[in-house]
């Protein structure tokens, strides 16, 4: 009896090493590309860092983010990020995207989790079909849409011309009020898929004996929709809700493709990189990068708080 | 009022349909057309030119762009599915202290605006000699495929019984025999899935593709196609976009309808990003 508690232990204590041993090589490899290199962009955005020189970079304080430049004679101006309309912009910019396109595609994701749940023929082909959207490279789809969305000849104007709903070609991408709504409307035609596959796994969890009593007693569709589907997909919902809103908060390759150097449409994560590699300004662009991850990181803390998520 | 439901119903699914295929359906009818025929939108095929695929695949370097996009999704995703597994069976099979606080922080590794981590990780691509390689691409890519991968693996690990490691513990196996003979037979959907998934993460990732990578030769081809521009804003070259477009979206679109089910099952198990 001693003897096989013994031999057990031996086993746990081994298994335990060889975990530690399995483990590491993961942890090392999220270490390299994950950790240190967050750490070395709140670094640089306290440095006066240029994509030249990254080894000479000195601790500068907090200008990056705010400084009296001052002019003599008590005269000057704040300037740093925290200052910096555009950085502000961006971060409108960005929150505006996110908001609108995940309402919609939640929306949207509903109907089409909705239907799909229901038995018909070819309800697999209708499946795939939904998940071509999602599967495209998200360069591809900017680039299907800005032809389709072509002021000249696209055949959204050609469309809209045609039923009458527009009277002369709009320029969709070109044009600043419009340019908003086209980035939107291609990541709502990518995304919704996703969102739709998401909630409808929370929609076959629903036992259908709910559905046949509340037949049976003759409830209104629409009760039964608001009283029990609902209700019951919410959790479902709501973590389709957290992943989307984390994408779309750091959304990148559609505004790059779709409307470069467009302030109307400049996301935090353009505004970001533009500062790191195109404008020669790294630290300033660091800064920005560290302040990305507060906005995102404060956003998404408050969401899980206000929705009562139990991610565990 | 039943037909009026029934008909209600598929009218739904026909716009669900239209609103899902015609874009790529349009960009396959543009792919076709050459000259002045492409600037009159058309709504069915025309005739059917391959000039444009011709000129894509023998001019310029986007052969190259697509092998490149081949080679660092496979080597992305067999690191992240051997560095998984090792890591699954040790975060699902084995008992040790912190194990639930590891797994999310992994977890929310992948959650993670990978433009936060741009700046240093261009210093650590810089520092090992990698810019410029598709080196810097297969490390950078494992930031947003391996965290997903040891979730989907772990939770699927953790899911079969006791029983099948127990006669191999008998036996006196150690642990990487346990990993490669007796789970790695078993895991094969789960790799599968997870596989597949970070594959089109690898195939269709860009932000890291454009900034570690700077020559011709060595871009991947989603980068090829943002760049691919005519000499003038004018002249931007649709039918030859549309035809690159074409040929990166259907190794995808394949795929999707072969494993239809095994995505959708990873999709809603790790909850992986568009």
């Amino acid at each position: 009896m001693k003897q096989s508690t013994g031999r057990t232990l031996t086993i746990s204590a081994r298994r335990r090493r060889a975990a530690a041993l399995f483990l590491a090589p993961m942890l090392l490899v999220l270490v390299l590309v994950a950790g240190w290199p967050l750490l070395r962009t709140l670094w640089f955005g306290f440095t006066d860092a240029s994509l030249g020189d990254l080894a000479g970079a000195r601790w500068i304080g907090f200008s990056n983010y705010l400084e009296w430049l001052s002019y003599g004679e008590g005269d000057g101006e704040w300037v740093g990020l925290l200052v910096d309309g555009e950085w502000w912009r961006a971060v409108w910019n960005t929150l505006v995207f996110t908001f609108i396109t995940v309402s919609v595609e939640t929306a949207l994701g509903l109907v089409v989790a909705m239907v799909l749940n229901v038995r018909f023929p070819l309800r697999g082909l209708v499946r795939a079909a939904v998940l071509i959207p999602w599967a495209i490279p998200t360069v591809v789809s900017a680039k299907m849409w800005a032809w389709m969305l072509n002021d000249q000849f696209g055949i959204i104007n050609d469309i809209g011309l045609k039923l009458g709903l527009i009277s002369s070609p709009v320029a969709w991408i070109a044009s600043a009020d419009t340019a908003m709504v086209a980035v939107m409307l291609v990541d709502i035609w990518k995304s919704t898929p996703f969102m739709a596959l998401l909630i409808l796994a929370g929609l076959q969890m629903i036992p259908e004996d709910i559905y046949e009593a509340a037949k049976i007693d003759g409830v209104n569709p629409l009760v039964t929709f608001w009283r029990v589907t609902l209700p019951l997909a919410a959790p479902a919902i709501m973590v389709a809700v957290i992943f989307r809103a984390l994408d779309a908060l750091r959304v990148f390759d559609i505004i790059y493709v779709l409307t470069p150097n467009n302030a109307e449409t400049r996301t935090m994560s353009v505004f970001v990189q533009e500062n790191l590699f195109q404008f020669d300004q790294f630290a300033y662009g660091s800064a920005a990068s560290t302040l990305l991850f507060l906005v995102i990181a404060f956003i998404t803390l408050g969401y899980i708080r206000a929705a009562r998520l139990n991610l565990g | 009022m039943k037909i009026l439901k029934t008909f209600a119903f598929y009218l739904l699914v026909a716009l669900i349909l239209l609103f899902s295929l015609f874009p790529f359906y349009y960009a396959v009818l543009t792919s076709f057309e050459t000259g002045t025929a492409i600037f009159t939108p058309s709504y069915l095929p025309q005739n059917i030119d391959l000039a444009n695929y011709a000129q894509v695949l023998s001019q310029g370097f986007f052969p190259r762009n697509v092998l490149n996009s081949v080679i660092v999704a496979a080597a992305t995703v067999a690191i992240s599915l051997f560095l998984g597994l090792t890591a699954a069976f040790a975060l699902a099979r084995i008992q040790f202290r912190g194990r639930k606080l590891l797994l999310l922080t992994v977890l929310s590794v992948s959650m993670f605006p990978q433009i936060a981590v741009l700046a240093g990780l261009f210093e650590i691509v810089r520092a090992l000699g990698l810019y410029n390689s598709l080196g810097s691409l297969i490390m950078s890519y494992l930031i947003f495929t391996l965290p997903f991968t040891v979730w989907v693996l772990t939770t699927f690990m953790r899911d079969l019984p006791v029983e099948i490691e127990e006669a191999a513990i008998v036996d006196g196996a150690g642990p990487w025999h346990i990993v490669s003979r007796v789970f790695l037979p078993l895991m094969w959907p789960a790799l599968v899935t997870t596989g597949l998934l970070a594959f089109i993460q690898a195939w269709n990732e860009f932000l890291f593709a454009l900034t570690f990578v700077s020559s011709n030769s060595t871009r991947t081809a989603p980068v090829a196609i943002a760049l691919l521009s005519g000499t003038s804003a004018q002249e931007t070259p649709w039918g030859a976009i549309m035809a690159a477009s074409v040929i990166v979206t259907m190794p995808l679109i394949i795929l999707v309808l072969i494993f239809q089910r095994r995505i959708v099952a990873g999709l809603t198990a790790g909850g992986v990003k568009g």
